[in-house]
């Protein structure tokens, strides 16, 4: 009995030893590392934050290390910009791409096709920007960009985005490399939620005589709408961090870019190229405020993301 | 009639859109993979594995000092993130399946999976570079680490829930214990799953150059000791490839080839694993 009791005792002690081991390490990835992220980053971005004022570090141009004065704006607008046209390019293709995996492809090609444009995730970023740089630069800096300028230049409103001497480091070369980077993430994510509309749906539909693209444009899209969003939005999230292949394409410019063709920054390629040259304190933290914007927004980004993923998952798994 | 042509057209232009965005993709694909096999294949060679790098500028040396730092970084970043991950995993998928933690956890992983890795490396460096002083090795591997966890806590969490849960009950009814049941009985069972995920987070980092460019930083020489900087491949590639010797450049590919046909090979297992458990 005493035995028992003992063993039984022992076996409690355990047992609540690796409830508190598993609970903590859950706590830690689940709850304390972002906060952890946001307070470090806070902490090393305060001296900038109480020089510059918030408002006035997010609205300035200025990023001048000789006088040490600093500003996001620049930096800001650029991840905007590549974002912004990356996504814009990537979208209608992704979209392409799910309906192709889903709808096109011959069964038995099916998983061979999905690997393929997943490997395109699986290629480490450095080797787009190497490969950018070798490869896209000099073709577009010496044939299509000057094409492109003796084409379009007269053309009102369009000419202006052509201006300016083409060299291949520009916003256009880095915003088509980060397209081709999240056509993958964007393209999966359709892809899956195109899988889980109710083949009942769609047959429905056929009976009723639609063509193929009228089953995806009536029915197939409108389900998933919020998916589509959704993984929308992961590749903005995606493409607003992304590093390596940005900076060495975007030229390190600190300007906002007026034309297709010219060099400009971002936030990650602010960081890159002047974190470990930062010689001053309000240097190095201007540039950590830099990075505490970029993981608010993207934090932000993503979770929207995950909710609106979330809502066609709920639709259909009841 | 008129109409029945317009939807037809309609259809045929818009699937011809899907069939060459399927081609844009794939151009892509074997565009990049292309440049490497051309570019990369023809300059490995054996003393890129067994020499160090001459002064810059001139010909010859190797990028010894990139593989074993590039190894020695990676393996840190594996050991400290496969137990965390897979503790937290087995927490999500388990212990606390419907608790407070587990229901936001998950989706702040999710969150974190994507999150900016360049903004880990700058975290990493206030926590423990700057208070030590200097770059190190050790730092990277934390700063690998915790862009490792959430992977691996996502793969262990569905891979542990594609356990039946009868499997679960026949333990208890033996008298298991629960944590007996989840590390020998559901653990084991989906222990394939887990190594994958392992696999799949090991993929990741050992691509990753932006947290690396403030932690472990460079060095010239061949070094095994993790509190010095360290050279990595991909730090060594983005060094290489913007510096302006043409020796520099064909090493970079090199590298380059190495590294992306490790790492595709790497989570093409993964994922072929992973289609073969799920079915």
């Amino acid at each position: 009995m005493e035995a028992r009791k003992k063993a039984l005792n022992q076996a409690k002690l355990f047992e609540n030893v690796f409830k508190v081991v598993l609970g903590s390490a859950a706590l830690f990835v689940g709850i304390l590392l972002p906060l952890v992220i946001f307070i470090s980053l806070y902490k090393e971005s305060s001296l900038a934050i109480n020089h510059f004022g918030v408002i006035n570090f997010l609205t300035s141009t200025d990023w001048d290390p000789v006088a040490e004065k600093f500003g996001g704006l620049v930096p800001l607008m650029g991840t905007f910009i590549a974002t912004f046209l990356a996504t814009l390019i990537a979208a209608p293709i992704s979209i392409g791409i799910a309906i192709f995996l889903v709808e096109l492809s011959p069964n038995k090609l099916k998983p061979v096709f999905s690997t393929a444009i997943e490997l395109l995730a699986g290629i480490p970023s450095i080797i787009y920007g190497m490969w950018g740089l070798f490869v896209m630069a000099p073709l577009f800096g010496e044939k299509i960009e000057p094409w492109l300028t003796e084409n379009f230049q007269n053309v009102p409103l369009v000419g202006k985005l052509f201006e300016g001497s083409p060299t291949g480091i520009d916003v256009m070369t880095t915003s088509l490399v980060l397209s081709i980077m999240i056509i993958p993430f964007m393209s999966s994510v359709v892809k899956d939620a195109f899988n889980m509309v109710p083949s009942i749906m769609r047959e429905s539909a056929y009976a009723l005589g639609a063509t193929k693209w009228e089953v995806i444009k009536q029915v197939m899209i409108p389900i998933t709408a919020s998916s589509i969003a959704g993984g929308l939005i992961l590749s903005v999230g995606r493409a607003l961090g992304e590093t390596m292949a940005v900076t060495f394409l975007a030229g390190n410019v600190n300007q906002i870019p007026k034309s297709l063709f010219d060099p400009f920054t971002t936030i990650t390629v602010a960081l890159a190229n002047q974190f470990t040259e930062a010689d001053t304190a309000i240097y190095l933290s201007s540039l950590y405020f830099l990075a505490l914007i970029l993981f608010v927004i993207s934090f932000f980004v993503l979770y929207l993301s995950k909710i609106m993923l979330l809502r066609l998952e709920k639709k259909w798994k009841v | 009639m008129n109409i029945k042509l317009k939807r037809k057209v309609e259809n045929y232009i818009f699937l011809g859109l899907s069939f060459l965005s399927a081609g844009f993709g794939l151009f892509f694909l074997f565009w990049i993979l292309g440049d490497l096999l051309l570019n990369g294949f023809k300059y490995i060679n054996i003393d890129l594995f067994t020499k160090d790098p001459v002064p810059p500028g001139m010909e010859g040396g190797g990028l010894k000092h990139a593989f074993i730092g590039h190894i020695i970084i990676t393996v840190l970043g594996t050991v400290i993130g496969t137990p965390i991950g897979i503790l937290a995993g087995i927490y999500f998928a388990e212990y606390g399946r419907n608790s407070k933690i587990a229901k936001i956890g998950r989706n702040v992983v999710d969150v974190m999976v994507s999150n900016p890795s360049i903004v880990i490396g700058a975290v990493v460096y206030a926590i423990l570079v700057k208070p030590v002083g200097h770059f190190m090795g050790f730092a990277g591997g934390v700063a690998l680490a915790l862009l490792m966890i959430p992977v691996i806590v996502i793969t262990t969490d569905e891979m542990m829930k594609l356990v039946p849960q009868q499997t679960r009950e026949a333990a208890y009814a033996l008298g298991a214990q629960p944590w007996q049941v989840s590390f020998h009985i559901v653990l084991k069972a989906a222990k394939v799953g887990v190594l994958t995920g392992v696999i799949l987070g090991v993929a990741r980092i050992s691509g990753e150059t932006a947290p690396l460019l403030f932690t472990s930083f460079n060095n010239n020489f061949t070094t095994f000791d993790p509190t010095k900087p360290m050279a990595s491949l991909t730090v060594t590639v983005f060094q290489y490839a913007m510096g302006p010797y043409d020796d520099w450049h064909r090493q970079a590919w090199a590298a380059s080839f190495i590294l992306t046909f490790g790492v595709l090979l790497a989570s093409i297992t993964a994922r072929y694993i992973i289609q073969r458990k799920k079915y």
